[in-house]
């Protein structure tokens, strides 16, 4: 009976004190690894910022032109209840539909609106006119949630002019007719959106990872004293260290190419050689992202952290997982800092 | 070429607010085996590092192979072969891959018959292909000699090169570099052992950054003058115990059975042994000559502080 709690005891031999110990120990390590320690603190910070304030999936101030065949009052008051959303951000009024049509291919635009000639008129008739309202849905999400708020943007606006001699055009149906043309993904496929992207996320990691322990693992492993009492320059361990990685980058865009054209079937739309140019630059950077790294990092541990720095930041704040534009203007000049954010506005508009 | 290979005046290297190595000259003639001796952590790394280029002196200069040391790093790499006190070569490559790199970087010619005969010095033709993390000790200190001397350097510098190796091993590569300075290379090497210690020709001795000693090794024991006291007989702990307290004694070192206690003044040394024997009768106390072992005790143990 009394030698049962005994060989308990026995069993879970635990000295509190060994485990203080190590518990000591332990945290003498941790607060000697000061970057490892920062990013600790830091990471926790980073993401409540990032998800809490940048991250947006309703996305506002999204920019469109407005095409503008006529000047009416009906017109101008939608134009002034458009001005005042939130969703959209009006950067252009043109008469011209090249215009309208030229700042939505450049990517200026995400939206073009165009308001047909003999809209009044025909709506007074009762013909039910319609505005076109042309998006670039390469990322569904983002045009979407703008979409719907035109729609509403609309119908607030004129339902104040519907009335006396016009309030025969207040009953619904509305008296006019909003038609959407999602240019680049006609479906709203959200794979056309990710697929293609995950290309520059999947490069992103890999490439600054790989490199970002070239230097760290020499240093820890003792074999940079030799590499140093060679007459090898430092720009020539450089590019001799990156450029095995620029081979595996374009594998690993082969891949990713042909899983997407053949198994997503997703077409590939936009101009070869700029897309070569674009994929090749983008792996240089990362790489020469990575090997900053392995120059700061102390350790292979402390490299691998950064590279989390560098990759978080990459998924949320370049648009790849939330509309760019719908970040504050702060995270927006983050991103526009990442080569992934650059990245994935040309492969979208490749695929 | 003159015939002096290292001629450094005044290298101080300072990390932070500590002065690693402070003030210090080396002249090596030509094919001379310099021993390098201190305590750890008393500069001798960063000393050899400044002298093969790597790290920059914040003051001082001089010429290594003729080369400025401070301007043409570049120059003394090229023809200095470095053995670092760690392994530095990769465990996961092979060890012809290992030394095909190193031939490599110094852009030499004949490759593979370089890396041929240096497998065949090595006695590793059949073992070429195995990875080098797979070597002992003793072989991978022999790989990193054959490393650093693939290029024909003129000048050898060995950090602390037998560290961690079997003594048998240790006398093959002290056979090599007596092998290579005959044949005029010119070695500084660093170490612990006595054993290698008097195989050097001349001794510089650094201890917190400062040289202390530098001159011929058969000169040494002369030059400091250490006395020496042997007290033998059983039990000797309590009289190692008030030798240690002693004022006069510099040194207290067991020796087999015995134990032998120096110092540098007679007189306060005779006086400390004498109160021993007076105290524990049964042991036999007999002057001795201080000899090389003893000495390098005394250095090592870091008792030069008020040397000077």
């Amino acid at each position: 009976m009394t030698t049962a709690p005994h060989s308990l005891s026995k069993l879970i031999d635990l000295s509190w004190a060994r485990v203080f110990a190590v518990f000591l120990k332990e945290l003498v390590q941790m607060r000697r690894d000061r970057p490892t320690f920062a990013i600790m603190i830091m990471m926790p910070v980073m993401q409540l910022v990032l998800f809490g304030y940048a991250i947006n999936t309703d996305p506002r101030h999204m920019p469109a032109v407005v095409e503008m065949r006529e000047d009416g009052p009906l017109t101008r008051s939608f134009l002034a209840s458009l001005a005042q959303s939130t969703y959209v951000d009006v950067i252009a009024i043109t008469p011209r539909a090249e215009d309208g049509e030229a700042m939505i291919r450049s990517g200026q635009a995400t939206f073009l609106i165009s308001i047909p000639e003999g809209f009044e008129r025909r709506l007074v008739r009762g013909e039910r006119p319609q505005i076109l309202i042309a998006a670039d849905a390469s990322d569904p999400v983002a045009a979407g949630g703008a979409i719907a708020a035109i729609q509403q943007v609309a119908a607030q606006a004129f339902a104040p002019e519907f009335q006396g001699s016009l309030s025969f055009l207040a009953p619904l149906p509305a008296p006019y007719e909003i038609v959407v043309h999602r240019r680049y993904n006609p479906a709203g496929v959200t794979a056309f959106n990710i697929v293609p992207a995950l290309l520059g996320v999947i490069l992103t990691m890999t490439m600054v990872m790989i490199t970002s322990i070239a230097l760290t693992r020499e240093t820890e492993r003792g074999t940079m004293e030799n590499l140093l009492a060679t007459p090898v320059r430092p720009l020539e361990v450089m590019i001799g260290k990156t450029t095995p990685y620029v081979f595996v980058g374009a594998v690993q865009v082969a891949i990713v190419l042909a899983v997407a054209m053949l198994l997503f079937r997703i077409p590939f739309t936009g101009s070869f050689l700029a897309f070569l140019i674009a994929v090749t630059l983008f792996i240089l950077a990362n790489l020469m992202l990575g090997y900053l790294i392995s120059t700061v990092a102390r350790t292979q541990m402390q490299a691998m952290q950064m590279t989390f720095f560098i990759f978080l930041p990459s998924i949320l704040l370049s648009g790849f997982m939330f509309p760019f534009r719908a970040m504050p203007l702060w995270a927006q000049v983050i991103g526009e800092a990442l080569p992934i954010t650059h990245f994935l506005r040309i492969v979208r508009r490749s695929f | 070429m003159t015939d002096t290979v290292i001629d450094v005046r005044g290298l101080t290297k300072r990390f932070g607010d500590r002065t690693v190595v402070d003030q210090f000259d080396l002249k090596v003639p030509r094919g001379a085996i310099y021993g390098f001796l201190g305590p750890n952590g008393s500069g001798k790394t960063t000393t050899i590092r400044m002298v093969c280029g790597l790290l920059k002196p914040e003051s001082g200069e001089g010429e290594v192979l003729g080369f400025d040391v401070l301007k043409e790093s570049l120059k003394i790499k090229e023809r200095v072969g470095y053995m670092t006190q760690k392994f530095s070569l990769y465990e996961d490559l092979s060890i012809r891959e290992n030394l095909e790199f190193i031939s490599r970087l110094y852009g030499l010619d004949r490759r593979a018959e370089r890396v041929d005969q240096a497998l065949a010095d090595l006695g590793l033709s059949e073992r070429q292909a195995q990875l080098a993390g797979k070597l002992s000790g003793g072989w991978k200190q022999r790989l990193a000699l054959a490393a650093c001397m693939i290029h024909e350097p003129e000048l050898l510098l060995l950090d602390e090169p037998t560290a961690g190796v079997d003594p048998k091993a240790r006398r093959d590569f002290w056979d090599a570099i007596r092998r290579y300075s005959a044949q005029g290379v010119t070695t500084l090497v660093s170490t612990h052992y006595m054993d290698e210690a008097v195989q050097c020709d001349s001794i510089a001795y650094i201890a917190y950054g400062k040289k202390l000693i530098d001159s011929p090794t058969a000169e040494i024991p002369k030059q400091i003058g250490l006395y020496g006291w042997s007290i033998a007989g059983r039990p000797l702990m309590r009289a190692q115990e008030m030798l240690e307290a002693s004022p006069g004694v510099d040194l207290v070192a067991r020796f087999g059975a015995e134990i032998h206690a120096c110092g540098k003044d007679p007189a306060a040394l005779e006086r400390a042994v004498g109160a021993v024997k007076a105290a524990e009768p049964h042991v036999d106390i007999t002057p001795i000559e201080a000899g090389f072992e003893e000495i390098f005790i005394y250095l090592m143990s870091g008792a030069m502080d008020n040397f000077q």
